[in-house]
């Protein structure tokens, strides 16, 4: 239901392809394959990211799609094809310089600091926005102070924008299932991404932890105007929340569309969907 | 300064906030807590709000006379909203923000309100769809922008875009407001508060700026409040307690009104502010005291030890040292050391530790949840009220405190008891009408200002503090015309952790016999200790020994009753525990959780006829409402239970208050 009212644009205008929302692609990936050995986990496979969008990649285990957003966030170097991030052509860049550019994610298995509390996680996300030295920073003066205050104001408007003031304090190690991918969220949104990944976001929730997650994702989108491209399982969610959606099977490209035409493409069904049921 | 300048100034809110602006404008006036600070907002500040929000208001097209309904949780944006429309010459009608779709439907179109202010999406989402059945509704305003960008907003506006068209706002705005506002006096409708509707659909209390301020007025004299109080908002906005407050009382005397972050924040953002003047429903208190009992059990031997000795001590002598009665030196010591290791944490952990005066009321409270919150040395009092009063009928003086009393009448206030035993009063807070609904205000209110409160009570003789039986139209008798009243024992019976809600039938009927519904937190845990194994409410509502507990607890009320000259017929007989918890989105409870009898009644029938017949067992089928509005159903087999019940001639001794259980053995 929260989809009717947040993207009403969409559902009035049938455009096959993207959105009047969304702009320039903000990241192109242009025939990429990656092998571990004889294994090969990407075989030529290209799409693109268009500013301002909800992008899904989806597939059967172990199709390849954890292994498309590691490429993307550079844990992972494609020995083939090329990726296009704003214009320009980038080179094989380590993660953490990946993420100076503005490309924020999340992870499968949640991967937070489990003995800090949820405002010290979400001020981790700050790293790449503190340029205060060491020094400064031990005896908290001048800069040191003045940026903690910033990223501090910060945090809180994430904090509040999550809704998750009640844990503020609170140890992650703590806290249920549902609220560690939130925190996780309220993380990767502190660095102010260009583009956010998210791997699986709402795997192993219940019911109502999902449709929370599914408005936090939309509010990001329609509020921050945050690119994403998210992996996901549960197709009913795909399928409400992403504008344009890429299928992949055994390390290939075998559709990329609106949710509909995905919907419709005899190859998704068959080796995805299985079934239809209409 | 002459007597009717003064007048002017105290004769309506608006006035109020003006009067305060100019006498103390720097001290703070509304806090709430955002972003992890707490934001101030001081008097000054919130007058030139208001000011500047009217300005938009008549901007948009408000007109005097109009009705804007307020909808979110409690804010101080939402608050000087409600101001501003007063200033406006219009009339809030705050609305409870947990109300479905279909009753804000009902209340909009009963009032005919033009202009919505909502706090929030949720708020947005629920006024667009029920546009169609409210026709009058016109304008939208959303406080939290939050989701809302892609809405349509030709009829949907921002506040922070009424602020700037406030801002804005030429010289004809501003002459008209000054004219809107010398044009108020304190007959003027201050606000329409809508019911809860214990008996069917709710009514909507007239209460003009005289009643707001009177009441206010008597009770901050009554209490000594000052400006150096602070109050924590919390309750809901529609409901009239928190506009006494939050409004009136905090106009009147100037102190400082604290909104939580979130409600799930509450009990942090109270433990910083520490207010020193409290409201607090008995169920609330109830759900903290348990709180605490958990964590208790929780702690190590040595903290248990401790928290057990000296709470010992505290319910022997700390109410009489709160209530300044003498008290042995040594004990006194003993207290002292027990306000340093035990008392004053805990305290400081609840957030009470600068309560200087609490209230509670709404519903009767345990004898032994009262005593627990009066001898850590909080000032927990109750008070009696009803919206058609502004509140306050009788509270509790200092030092004359007792839980199963509800004190005297308060100043100004003329109360009599009518031979079928029902209340009534007159006071200067007396609402002026029910709106558009002649007929019950006639029923409610005569030509001299009495009002009936619907309620059976009696004045004790020896204190002369009034007693509340129960709703009048509820006492009846038994078919040996023995009396019968219900909720009495309800109470009684909700006074067991085990027991959530109890319901009692036998108007007319030769016995009584009782649904009750388990409290699942304590009935888990208590069944968690003993290795009852259960997957379900339903479940652990229908195990044997659940029943065996709750049957005993029946036996002891029964016990009690059998000593009550008036009550004995009372007793129950047979009981059963429902297979579902009652539940407001069903009818069957308001949204203050008040019993619904006779929706109860009715929807049960079947299960209630089976009490009164001889068999012991039935299988019946309820629908139940989600919270989305989807309807489905649950199917049960209900065991009926008979219980013993005492002959009033041999009687045990008084048993007094029951047995604490569990925990606070």
């Amino acid at each position: 239901m929260i989809h009717a009212a947040t993207k009403g644009a969409e559902a009035s205008g049938d455009s096959p392809l993207a959105t009047d929302k969304a702009g320039d692609p903000i990241l192109e990936l242009r025939d990429i394959s990656l092998s571990f050995g004889g294994v090969a986990a990407i075989k030529d496979v290209s799409f693109d990211i268009l500013e301002g969008e909800i992008r899904a990649i989806i597939g059967p285990n172990g199709a390849g799609k954890s292994s498309i957003l590691n490429v993307i966030s550079g844990f992972y170097v494609p020995q083939e094809g090329r990726i296009v991030y704003r214009g320009a052509r980038r080179p094989s860049l380590k993660p953490y310089q990946v993420a100076r550019q503005g490309i924020a994610r999340t992870f499968q298995s949640i991967a937070l600091f489990e003995g800090m509390s949820v405002l010290d996680n979400v001020m981790t996300g700050r790293i790449n926005h503190m340029r205060s030295g060491l020094l400064s920073q031990a005896l908290w003066r001048g800069r040191a102070e003045r940026e903690e205050v910033e990223n501090r104001k910060f945090c809180e408007g994430i904090i509040d924008f999550l809704e998750i003031q009640h844990i503020r304090k609170t140890r992650v190690a703590q806290l249920p299932y549902g609220l560690k991918k939130r925190v996780e969220l309220a993380r990767a949104l502190a660095s102010e991404p260009k583009l956010l990944l998210l791997d699986e976001p709402m795997a192993g929730m219940s019911v109502e932890e999902k449709e929370d997650m599914c408005r936090f994702i939309l509010y990001v989108n329609d509020e921050i105007g945050t690119t994403i491209a998210l992996i996901e399982h549960d197709m009913g969610v795909v399928m409400d929340l992403s504008d344009r959606v890429v299928v992949m099977d055994y390390g290939r490209k075998i559709g990329d569309g609106s949710p509909d035409e995905i919907r419709n493409n005899q190859a998704v069904i068959d080796a995805y969907l299985g079934v239809v049921h209409d | 300064m002459s007597e009717s300048a003064e007048n002017r100034r105290t004769r309506s809110v608006p006035a109020l906030f003006r009067r305060n602006a100019a006498q103390f404008g720097s001290e703070p006036a509304y806090r709430e807590k955002e972003f992890g600070i707490w934001q101030c907002w001081t008097w000054a500040q919130v007058s030139a709000q208001v000011e500047t929000l009217a300005k938009g208001l008549i901007d948009l097209g408000l007109d005097e006379g109009d009705f804007v309904a307020i909808v979110g949780r409690n804010r101080p944006d939402l608050y000087m909203s409600m101001v501003a429309v007063q200033m406006a010459g219009a009339v809030p009608v705050p609305l409870y923000q947990d109300a479905v779709a279909d009753e804000m439907a009902w209340t909009l179109d009963h009032c005919g309100a033009r202009f919505v202010i909502a706090g929030d999406q949720e708020q947005v989402d629920k006024v667009l769809e029920i546009q169609g059945k409210a026709t009058t509704l016109e304008t939208v305003i959303y406080l939290d922008p939050r989701g809302l960008r892609n809405y349509d907003h030709t009829r949907l506006h921002s506040y922070r875009s009424l602020l700037e068209r406030g801002e804005k706002a030429g010289s004809a705005i501003t002459d008209e407001l000054e004219r809107r506002e010398a044009a108020i006096d304190s007959e003027s409708i201050c606000v329409i508060l809508y019911t809860s509707g214990t008996t069917g659909r709710s009514k909507g209390v007239v209460l003009t700026h005289g009643n707001i301020i009177s009441a206010s007025r008597i009770s901050a004299k009554f209490d000594k409040l000052g400006r150096e109080d602070n109050v924590l908002a919390y309750m809901p906005m529609a409901w009239v307690g928190d506009f006494i407050f939050s409004i009136g009382q905090a106009s009147w005397t100037g102190f400082c009104v604290n909104c939580p972050e979130s409600a799930d924040t509450m009990t942090t953002d109270l433990r910083e502010i520490g207010p020193s003047y409290f409201f607090a429903p008995p169920r609330v208190l109830e759900h903290r005291l348990t709180e605490v009992m958990i964590r208790m059990e929780d702690a190590g031997r040595i903290k248990r030890g401790l928290f057990g000795y000296f709470m010992d001590h505290a319910r022997r002598v700390g109410a009489s040292i709160l209530d300044r009665r003498p008290v042995g030196l040594l004990d006194r010591i003993k207290y002292a050391l027990g306000e340093i290791l035990i008392y004053g944490p805990l305290k400081n952990t609840l957030g009470y530790s600068r309560i200087r005066v609490g209230y509670t009321a709404g519903e009767a409270i345990g004898p032994d949840i009262f005593d627990f919150y009066r001898s850590l040395g909080i000032n927990l009092k109750q008070l009696y009220g009803q919206t058609e009063a502004s509140v306050f009928i009788t509270y509790q003086p200092d030092n004359e405190v007792r839980s199963d009393t509800v004190g005297i009448a308060a100043p100004e206030v003329d109360l009599r008891v009518d031979e079928k035993g029902e209340v009534f009063y007159r006071c200067p807070g007396v609402f002026r009408e029910y709106y558009r609904d002649p007929e019950n205000t006639r029923a409610t209110k005569d030509a001299d200002g009495w009002v009936a409160t619907g309620d059976a009570g009696f004045f004790e003789k020896k204190s002369g503090h009034l007693r509340i039986i129960d709703r009048a139209k509820d006492v009846g008798k038994l078919a040996d015309g023995r009396m019968f009243a219900p909720k009495y024992v309800e109470n009684k019976l909700k006074f067991y952790p085990s027991i959530l809600e109890a319901v009692v039938f036998g108007l007319d009927r030769e016995h009584c016999v009782a649904f009750i519904n388990i409290d699942l937190a304590a009935v888990g845990s208590w069944a968690e200790r003993g290795n009852i194994a259960y997957s379900s409410y339903q479940e652990l509502a229908g195990h044997p020994q659940v029943l065996d507990r709750i049957q005993s607890h029946i036996e002891e009320v029964n016990a009690q009753l059998a000593n009550d000259e008036m009550l004995g017929g009372c007793q129950i007989r047979r009981f059963l525990v429902l297979h579902k918890e009652l539940d407001a989105d069903d009818g069957e409870l308001t949204r203050t959780r008040k019993v619904r009898r006779q929706v109860i009644g009715e929807k049960y029938g079947d299960l209630i006829e089976a009490l009164y017949s001889e068999r012991s067992r039935i299988s019946t089928e309820t629908e139940v409402t989600y919270e989305d509005g989807r309807k489905g159903s649950i199917a049960a087999d209900l065991d009926l239970r008979d219980t013993k019940v005492v002959p009033a001639e041999d009687a045990s001794p008084a048993s007094g208050s029951p047995m604490p259980e569990g925990s606070r053995k």
